[in-house]
This record gives C-alpha cells, sequence and structure tokens, in this order.
C-alpha cells in the first residue's frame, strides 16, 4: 500500500510540473481566438431559427455526432442489463422475505407534489431544447427521475410496477431509431442525412428550428426510457439477493 | 495568474481524482473517484471557450450580435457528461456483481479472488 502510494506520488507530481510548465505557455482565460464559435453565433440563429445555439450545434451541425452519442448511452443501457439479468444460481427471493423500511410521511407528501412538477419540467426541457438551455438529454434524465421520486415514497415493488418494462424497452428503441427516422427526412428530400428540412417555424417559439426539436422529442424518449431501464436493473438486482 | 485559474482548478481536479482511485478501498467510491477525475474536463472545456466579457449562447432574450462564449465546446462537454453516465452506470453495474461474487468491494480483495 505504501508503495503504491509512493508510486502515485512521484508519477503526480511528474504529471503536475509537466500541467504547470504547460499551463505557463496557455493565455489567460477569456482571450478566446476559435473561429467556429464566432461563426456559429452569427449565423445558427439565421440559418436554423433556433436561439439556444448549443443545441444547433448537438442536434443540427454536429448532428451525426450526436446520432453516436445517443447510441453510447444505448448500447450501455443494454450492457447494463445483460451484466445484471437473472443469473441461473439466483433465485427470487420470496416477496416477505425483502422487507423495505416505510418512509416517512414528510417524504411521501414530498414526492405527491415532486411528481408532477418533474414531469412538466422534463417535458418542458425536450420541448424547449432549440430555445433555451436544455433539450433531450437534459429534459430526458429529469423525466427518468420521476419512477426514482416514486422509489424513495412508495419503495422498490412499487417502482419497478410503474414504468411497465415493455413499454420503457419499446421507449428506448423507437427513441433511439426515431433519430435515424427524422434524419432520412433530409434524405426523402433529395438533401443529406440529418439535414435541417422541416419548416423553421418562428425563434423563440414553441414550434422553432425544424428537425432540431424532433431529434430533442426522439432523444428525450430514449435517454427518459433508458435511464428507467437502468434503475429498474439495478433495483431489480436489489430485490434478487 | 489569476487568469490561469480555471487550469490549475481542471489540473487539480484531476490529481485528486486520481488520487482516490489509486488509494480507493472501495469499488463504489473508486467510480465516484473517476467521476470527479472526469468533471476536470468540463471545467478545462469551458475554460477553453470562454471569452472575457461574454455571456452564453442562447440568444433567446438578447439581441443578435451579442458576444457569447463558444457554443462548440459547450455541446462537445454535454457529450462528455453523457458518455461519464454511461461509464458510471458500467462501473457500477460490474461493482455490484464484484460484490456478488467475491463477497467484497474492497480491490485488494477482489485481487486475490479466483475467476
Amino acid at each position: 500500500m505504501n508503495l503504491r502510494l509512493a508510486l502515485f506520488t512521484a508519477g503526480a507530481l511528474g504529471l503536475a510540473a509537466v500541467m504547470a510548465a504547460g499551463m505557463r505557455r496557455l493565455e489567460p482565460i477569456g482571450s478566446y481566438h476559435g473561429a467556429y464559435g464566432e461563426v456559429l453565433n452569427a449565423v445558427a440563429v439565421g440559418e436554423r431559427n433556433s436561439t439556444d445555439v448549443v443545441s444547433a450545434v448537438n442536434f443540427d451541425y454536429r448532428g451525426l455526432d450526436t446520432l453516436g452519442e445517443e447510441y453510447i448511452l444505448f448500447t450501455s443501457v443494454l450492457a447494463v442489463a445483460a451484466i445484471l439479468r437473472k443469473q441461473k444460481d439466483e433465485h427470487d427471493e420470496a416477496p416477505d422475505q425483502f422487507r423495505e423500511v416505510p418512509a416517512s410521511d414528510a417524504v411521501r407528501l414530498l414526492g405527491v407534489g415532486l411528481v408532477p412538477v418533474t414531469v412538466v419540467f422534463g417535458l418542458y426541457l425536450i420541448s424547449h431544447g432549440a430555445v433555451s438551455p436544455g433539450g433531450g438529454f437534459q429534459g430526458g434524465v429529469v423525466l427518468a427521475s420521476v419512477p426514482l421520486v416514486v422509489y424513495l415514497c412508495a419503495g422498490a415493488k412499487t417502482f419497478l410496477r410503474i414504468p411497465p418494462p415493455a413499454l420503457a424497452k419499446a421507449g428506448e428503441s423507437s427513441g433511439a431509431a426515431g433519430y435515424v427516422l427524422v434524419g432520412c427526412l433530409g434524405i426523402l428530400a433529395g438533401k443529406a442525412f440529418l439535414e435541417n428540412v422541416l419548416p423553421l417555424g418562428r425563434p423563440g417559439g414553441a414550434w422553432s428550428a425544424g428537425t432540431i426539436l424532433f431529434l430533442n422529442l426522439t432523444v428525450g424518449v430514449a435517454v427518459a426510457a433508458g435511464f428507467v431501464e437502468l434503475l429498474s436493473s439495478f433495483v431489480e438486482k436489489a430485490l434478487k439477493r | 495568474m489569476t487568469g490561469h485559474l480555471p487550469y490549475a482548478l481542471a489540473a487539480w481536479l484531476l490529481l485528486w481524482g486520481l488520487y482516490g482511485v489509486v488509494t480507493s478501498k472501495n469499488l463504489i467510491h473508486l467510480v465516484i473517484c473517476l467521476a470527479i477525475l472526469q468533471s476536470s474536463t468540463y471545467v478545462l472545456l469551458l475554460a477553453i471557450g470562454y471569452k472575457a466579457g461574454a455571456v452564453a449562447p442562447v440568444y433567446a432574450d438578447m439581441p443578435p450580435g451579442t458576444p457569447a462564449v463558444d457554443p462548440v465546446v459547450q455541446a462537445l462537454m454535454l457529450t462528455d457528461i453523457v458518455v461519464e453516465a454511461t461509464v458510471v452506470a458500467l462501473l457500477l453495474a460490474l461493482a455490484v456483481q464484484a460484490h456478488e461474487r467475491g463477497g467484497s468491494l474492497d480491490p485488494a480483495e477482489l485481487a486475490s479472488l479466483k475467476g
């Protein structure tokens, strides 16, 4: 253990020295000269009617990268489900053997208030990704936290009954497929894959930025369902032991 | 020198995250240390894209042409967060399985176990 710490200290000091030497050559914070950011900030609102330039970058200018990003998440959810799947030597615990500590009244009351607010906030974030900070990834995670609140208030058994497993799986798959289908609209219109071919609407409006809105919707469904799948995998595993 | 503080913060997070990973005695703790380590990349990306006096690149309530920070590194950081979430989920699943098979969350004890 001491040898490990000594090795780490030696390596870390060396790394710190290299980083400090590199930092001295860097320009101070705030003196940004990049070209692409300036160009995008100047053209994104006019070209795509998206007032959130970060969303325009993610879902339009480099929409193909975000497709890869979504499939990283998709693959990871599959992998977690595969790692935590029921093993041959496992047996389902008899229902009465698994005892849960009941949540206090205060937690349950807070949960009842939190659930509707969280649902609305998640849907708002997903649907207004092109307008204000947010989007499918952020809103999807917020939506997926709703079953988590239920888990805190009502326990694991209720949590597993809330999102029907088939629906979560279907949501994840259709969300992931939906991104590709929206991308194919560009091909159908005789242009490039993922090209923004839908009516652009009014900047700042709920309907704005064409395909960016619909890509956010598909990502929101995929992320929400994917995270519910993740949570269910962990909770099911905990119930089985 | 204060102009370099965010870079120093990124280096600081990286080194302490690494320290936690190296000395960790619990796999869950190790995964959290890895997440801290990776958060240094968020600081670095945002620091690179920052422009003095500029605001967030969201034009919902400001006139076109207002100086804003680089949206490209912000979009990259979003990808970074998604990757971190997936890595953490995968590693936690592996930790659950390691605990089940090995009966311990201490990496030192698991190393002496077979298969």
